[in-house]
Parts: structure tokens; C-alpha cells; sequence
């Protein structure tokens, strides 16, 4: 049987069922007259397609739990159709999509440590690490000993994502990418 | 290291605290108001199904047992019997407790300021509401509206004659997804706590009136218009603050709302609602004073004094840290 959760258990991160898809609260709200009904005043993040929705629910009643855990996975490689990751302490490995991995996969190195989300196990979702070292493949001459102008210009990284960096980097140098918005962080220590 | 130790209010909200308590005695002893303590576990408890009162054993025996009593919700049913007994106007300042009540505006355990006044009607007792929050708030000035009004005004619908399901399409046009088994007071309850009552009292205090008779409570209904109960709400900031009456007096009629509250309660699945207090009834029956009372959420007030957004700002240690 399937466990659920009481409205009186909400709160942030909580995962729960709603028409059959697997959605994690972002933030609860508790509403109630003193002499009426309560109501949770929910939104809540749907974890296949990452869209935040209201919900209302009368409070007291059960929501069914989503079988959803967060897992400290190592990327492994991409088989060109599906990325293999490794659970390090049972050594099982699963294989997410190109859905699961969203924009994750322009930043992923094998050994990389992700935040992988497992609904029924099977990977859903894949959070790269906040920060990745990448080795640029492509980028145009800069001008050298230029340091200060402020400029910047594409960068091809060995992931195959194109980056915006500083006039000065040149090609085969590391740089510090933060994965969330994919911005040049700073120059990698070799 | 741990900080679940810690308060999670200010030495500033204490003070406040403090300073609030010190001030309302003042006021209620110069006004003649006894102060008056009542228990916080008792036999009975409220019948009223939106109210989960919390149960423990009996405290009189020296082993634990299954004897159910209660922590109060509030202090009104000891303080009738007082004022059936002669007490005259009488105030208390409790503890409540009601079951799994948390959130930012609430906490399972708070602290009530419940006052009656014999011989005041509903009117003279928001008159005093209001001198009493002079004395603890920067005054603002004071609006008192109709419930109908307040659904018209925001909402463009009228509560006590709209259908179920155009009170549905009113939620649902702004953006609320009510829950499917809502019955009409439960669907009034939702348009007032989410979208009517978080815009009130923002530059006032703002008083409702005219609820409708469905949820008058304890409440007496208007002998002019039955369809609404001689009860009255406070809200400053958009939060509830108060609660008051014209009490119910007529034990037959107090009975009667007893027993559908636990045809209500019955409904829902629960085996062994709780009983009606019968002393309460017997109080009436000896006679209950015509009178108004009120029931004021004291930690709520604190949180408009200094300007809180959470109650966990003006209680020491609210549930997770008690």
C-alpha cells in the first residue's frame, strides 16, 4: 500500500503524488479561521517537467507520498541515447534521458559527483555539480596580456558547451563554470 | 552546536510581551473587569468540528488511564458558567491548545485574552475592542463592514445568496483550485481566509459584521434578519485578531447547535464525537446573562505591534521548540 502524508506534514522538499505525477513542495502555507475550515495553500514543482503550481488542499486530508529519493550519483558516460550514472556505495548503475538530464549534459565530465532524483527508480532529473573545471576545445585568438578591458568572447569547452570568457583565455586552458547559469567563474588552476 | 535551544523570539518581542500583559490588566481594572483563571484541562471540550481539541488522561488519578480529558480551546464555556453564577464582566488571559494549528499565523499552544460584558450588545463591545487596542497599538482608524459587503466589494459576489457553484467559479477565476468535497462554509471559509481577509486592516482596524447564520457559533442570530448571527471579527494587517459575540442564551437553541455539530462530526467518520457539556447547558438553563463576549489572539496582536510576519517572532518557543 501506498504511504501517504497528512496536510499537517507538508512542508518544503515533501514529495507527493498529485494526478499521477510525482511534484515536490516548494512552499506551504497554512490558512484557517479560527471558527472555520483550514486550508494548505501549496506550491508545488513537478519533477518530470520542473513547472510550479497552486494547489489547495483541505487540511486533515492524506496526500499519497511519491517514492522519490536524491542520490549522490557519479556520471559515468553517454551511450549517445541514454547518460549512465553510478550509485558509489551499491555500485548500481541507471541510465537517464535527455529529458532527465534537461541541461545538465553540456557540463558533464565522467566522475562527476550529480544530484540525481530516482521516481520509482528510474532517474528523473540531474543536478550537475554547482561548479565544473572544463578544458576549452575553441576559441578565437585573444588579445594577449589583455586583462582588464572587460570584453568577452565564445568559447567552445571540451562538453561541447559554448561559453562566454574573458578575452585573455586561450584554447587548451581550464575554466571554473558555474553549471547553474553556465557563467564564466574564473580562471582553473592547472 | 545546536540552536534549538534558543528562543526563537527577541528580548524586544519578550518586553513587548510583557509590557502588552501589564498594560491590558490596567486597562481591564480600571473598567471594573474581574480577573478571572479557569481550567486548562477539563472533562468537556467543544463540539465544533473545526476545532480539534487536544485529549490527555485524567490528571486526577495517580496511574495513567484511558478517562479522556481535554486541554482547553478556549476559556469560554468556565466563563459562561461564571457569569451564570453572578461573576458579573469578567476577562481571563489563557493558554489554548488546538491539534496540529501551525503555521506562520499559528501554533498548537497560544495565548487568549477572552472578555465578557453583560449587558453590551455586539457594537458596544467592538467600542471597547477598539479602546483596548489603543492602548496597545499605534491607533489607526477604525472601519467596520458587513461580510456581504466584503465579498461584493473584492469579489463582486454576494455570499449569503450565491449559488455553490458561483461562489466556485469566483475562487477558481482567481486562481484558486478549491478542493472538490467543499461544502458552502467550507467555499466561504476558503474565498475569506485567501483572498478577503489578507487585504484587511492594512490601514485600520477593520471589523466584520453580519456573519452568515451557518457559522454563527456561539453566537445569537439577528432577531431582524435570521439569516445572520449577531458575531463580529477583527482583522488588522490581514490577519484575524478577535472574535465576538452576542452570546447565545437560549439552552434548547445552544443544545440544538450542539447536537449538529456532532451529527457533523459523525458524518465524517468520527466514532466517539465529544459529549455536549452538560454543565454548560445547566448554566444556561439557571441563566446566562444577556451579555457579548470576545476572544482576542494575544500573540497576533504582539506581531502587529513590532511588526512581525511570523508568530515564531513573538513566542519564545513555539511547538518544534517547546
Amino acid at each position: 500500500m501506498a504511504s501517504t502524508y497528512s496536510t499537517n506534514q507538508f512542508k518544503g522538499g515533501l514529495k507527493i503524488m498529485l494526478d499521477g505525477e510525482p511534484y515536490s513542495i516548494v512552499e506551504n502555507e497554512y490558512v484557517k479561521p479560527g471558527k472555520g475550515q483550514g486550508f494548505n495553500r501549496v506550491k508545488v514543482r513537478n519533477l518530470k517537467t520542473g513547472k510550479v503550481v497552486d494547489k489547495t488542499f483541505k487540511s486533515g486530508d492524506s496526500v499519497e507520498a511519491a517514492d522519490v529519493v536524491e542520490k549522490e550519483m557519479q556520471y559515468l558516460y553517454n551511450d549517445g541515447e541514454s547518460w549512465y550514472f553510478m550509485d558509489p556505495e551499491t555500485f548500481d548503475q541507471v541510465g537517464a534521458s535527455q529529458t532527465a538530464l534537461a541541461n545538465a549534459d553540456k557540463f558533464l565530465k565522467d566522475q562527476d559527483v550529480c544530484n540525481v532524483t530516482l521516481y520509482n527508480g528510474e532517474p528523473i532529473g540531474v543536478e550537475p555539480p554547482p561548479h565544473v573545471e572544463l578544458q576549452i576545445t575553441q576559441t578565437d585568438p585573444g588579445i594577449r596580456g589583455d586583462t582588464s578591458s572587460g570584453g568577452t568572447k565564445p568559447a567552445t569547452l571540451e562538453t561541447g558547451a559554448v561559453v562566454q570568457v574573458p578575452l585573455f583565455m586561450e584554447e587548451g586552458e581550464i575554466v571554473r563554470i558555474d553549471t547553474r547559469n553556465g557563467a564564466y567563474v574564473s580562471r582553473a588552476k592547472g | 552546536m545546536s540552536t534549538d535551544w534558543w528562543p526563537t523570539a527577541g528580548l524586544a518581542a519578550l518586553r513587548q510581551r510583557a509590557g502588552a500583559l501589564a498594560r491590558i490588566r490596567g486597562f481591564f481594572d480600571e473598567r471594573g473587569v474581574l480577573e478571572v483563571e479557569t481550567p486548562v484541562v477539563a472533562a468537556d471540550t467543544v463540539t465544533d468540528p473545526m476545532l480539534a481539541a487536544i485529549a490527555i488522561d485524567s490528571p486526577g488519578t495517580e496511574a495513567p488511564c484511558d478517562a479522556r480529558y481535554w486541554l482547553q480551546t478556549s476559556p469560554e464555556y468556565p466563563m459562561k458558567r461564571l457569569l451564570a453564577a453572578g461573576s458579573g464582566a469578567i476577562y481571563q488571559i489563557a493558554r489554548v491548545f488546538r491539534r496540529a494549528d501551525r503555521g506562520s499565523l499559528h501554533n498548537p499552544e497560544f495565548s487568549m485574552l477572552e472578555w465578557y460584558r453583560p449587558g453590551f450588545g455586539y457594537a458596544d463591545l467592538i467600542q471597547e475592542v477598539s479602546d483596548l487596542l489603543a492602548v496597545l497599538l499605534a491607533k489607526r482608524p477604525v472601519v467596520v463592514l458587513t461580510y456581504t459587503e466584503v465579498f461584493v466589494q473584492q469579489l463582486g459576489i454576494e455570499p449569503l445568496t450565491a449559488s455553490d457553484a458561483e461562489l466556485r467559479a469566483v475562487a477558481s477565476h482567481k486562481g484558486i483550485n478549491a478542493p472538490a468535497d467543499l461544502d458552502r462554509d467550507a467555499m466561504l471559509d476558503l474565498l475569506m481566509g485567501t483572498l478577503i481577509a489578507p487585504r484587511l486592516g492594512r490601514d485600520c482596524w477593520c471589523y466584520l459584521t453580519g456573519f452568515p447564520a451557518s457559522q454563527a457559533s456561539l453566537a445569537r442570530l439577528d432577531p431582524q434578519d435570521p439569516r445572520i448571527a449577531e458575531r463580529f471579527e477583527c482583522f488588522i494587517d490581514g490577519m484575524e485578531i478577535a472574535n465576538g459575540f452576542r452570546e447565545l442564551t437560549d439552552p434548547q437553541a445552544q443544545r440544538a447547535r450542539f447536537e449538529a455539530d456532532q451529527a457533523v462530526r459523525r458524518e465524517r467518520g468520527e466514532t466517539a464525537p465529544p459529549a455536549i457539556d452538560e454543565r454548560l447547558l445547566t448554566a444556561l438553563e439557571a441563566g446566562l446573562p444577556e451579555c457579548s463576549g470576545v476572544a482576542l489572539g494575544l500573540d497576533r496582536l504582539l506581531m502587529v505591534a513590532i511588526g512581525a510576519t511570523t508568530i515564531d517572532e513573538v513566542m519564545a518557543f513555539p511547538i518544534e521548540h517547546a
